[in-house]
């Protein structure tokens, strides 16, 4: 009996965390129009979250994109179709591996970031402080954030996929010699606007998710050093499966 | 907290770097060579049967591609496939005695339309019907035609003052 009552417990638990989760969302959405306007705090997000994260983005695309060339290569020669690694490469890091890839970069690299600041910042009653000067901290601190996360996802996707192509070129055509000629061209002509497209969508709606879930961990975190430390873990837990459910979903619907 | 100058000018090239690659990914990665104008027309073509025929398949002529499949359905009353070809504006003088082809870009490239001009003095005009089409080869009849065609033989052979059985068709 104990065991069914804990299960139920904790249902009723995650039933009012994602209700909770609502609310803030609904929350940010009321203020993001007169949040907009203010552009030097999400410039500053923008910088934050996007700049900072290029480092680690273009580095891991490259080793993406030059893992899947030498895969894409050792798989294509057994059909005898090497140049055909342009297109696979193309398509799966502009449909799949550039957002997924990203998304959790970017939950492992700003969304903690974000999480342990305003987790701290709980911890250390500077939200407190703002509530009582009459600052709201909703406007003040968490909408820049989040609008600078949307902002700079897809972005970061598209630099990654970028990166990912030419370390793929690098592998596949300097490495392995498939004519570079038809590594370009047969992407040219089998890849259609609609991938990009749905990688710049995956990317932006992956970015709403991240950047949500990161500034609703730390904003609501306990205002204790463990509090913060467990906001941090959640963030990129919640990111990642999140991440990828909200994928398949995007992924069905969009075929 | 670095000086706001510096994190401009980092945001400044972030943003132009995200840009430049969706403008990269747009520009060079996909396939926009071939965009139809506004002032494209449309032909219909019936074929007994189209093969693997899509939507979106090229239709090109000499190898340049001048359209594209626009729409692809079946008409109950003629019992074929109506195939509307929609042709770019710039190419306003195919003779309309033209014939159509469905063909087979490659081993395991998609089909495609093929058109091939005639002689006649006068263009496709919006509408038109194409009135030449060749079906696409369908790759199974090919082969059950050939492997009847050696077993009809060798049968012919072997009873040789018989007369050979009817050809087929």
């Amino acid at each position: 009996m104990t065991i069914l009552r804990e299960l139920l417990q904790s249902f009723l638990t995650f039933l009012e965390r994602v209700g909770l989760l609502a609310r803030f969302a609904l929350q940010l959405l009321v203020i993001t129009p007169a949040g907009l306007l203010r552009v030097r705090p999400i410039i500053e997000q923008v910088y934050n979250t996007g700049a900072l994260s290029l480092v680690i983005i273009m580095t891991c695309g490259l080793f993406v994109g030059m893992v899947l060339g030498l895969q894409g290569y050792d798989l294509l020669t057994r059909f005898g179709s090497e140049e055909y690694l342009g297109t696979a490469t193309a398509i799966s890091l502009l449909r799949e591996l550039g957002p997924v890839v990203t998304a959790l970069l970017f939950a492992g690299r700003a969304g903690t970031a974000l999480a342990a600041e305003l987790g701290l910042m709980r911890a250390t009653d500077q939200i407190a402080a703002m509530e009582i000067m009459a600052v709201d901290p909703m406007r003040r601190v968490v909408l820049p954030r989040f609008l600078g996360g949307v902002i700079a996802m897809p972005l970061l996707v598209a630099i990654f996929v970028v990166v990912a192509l030419f370390g793929a070129q690098l592998v596949g055509v300097e490495f392995f010699g498939v004519d570079s000629g038809s590594f370009w061209s047969q992407m040219r002509s089998s890849v259609e606007l609609s991938d990009v497209r749905e990688g710049l969508l995956k990317g932006v709606v992956f970015g709403i998710a991240c950047s949500l879930i990161a500034v609703y961990e730390g904003y609501t975190a306990l205002p204790t050093a463990e509090g913060v430390g467990r906001a941090t873990t959640r963030t990129v837990v919640i990111s990642a499966v999140v991440t990828l459910i909200l994928d398949y979903i995007l992924t069905a619907l969009m075929l | 907290m670095r000086s706001t100058r510096t994190i401009d000018i980092s945001t400044g090239l972030f943003v132009l770097l995200g840009f430049a690659a969706i403008l990269f990914m747009v520009t060079q990665i996909t396939n926009r060579e071939f965009s139809l104008t506004s002032d494209s027309y449309r032909l219909k073509a019936l074929f007994e049967n189209i093969g693997g025929l899509k939507p979106g398949a090229p239709v090109s002529m000499a190898g340049v591609t001048v359209g594209r499949i626009e729409d692809i359905s079946y008409d109950m009353n003629l019992l074929k496939a109506v195939v509307t070809l929609r042709i770019d504006g710039r190419y306003n003088a195919i003779p309309n005695d033209s014939d159509a082809s469905i063909f087979t870009a490659g081993l395991l490239g998609g089909q495609y339309v093929a058109l091939t001009p005639g002689g006649s003095e006068e263009a496709f005009k919006n509408g038109d019907q194409v009135e030449f089409v060749q079906d696409a080869v369908v790759l199974e009849n090919l082969i059950s035609k050939y492997l009847f065609d050696s077993a009809a033989k060798k049968s012919g052979a072997a009873a040789a003052p018989a007369p050979a059985p009817a050809a087929q068709e």
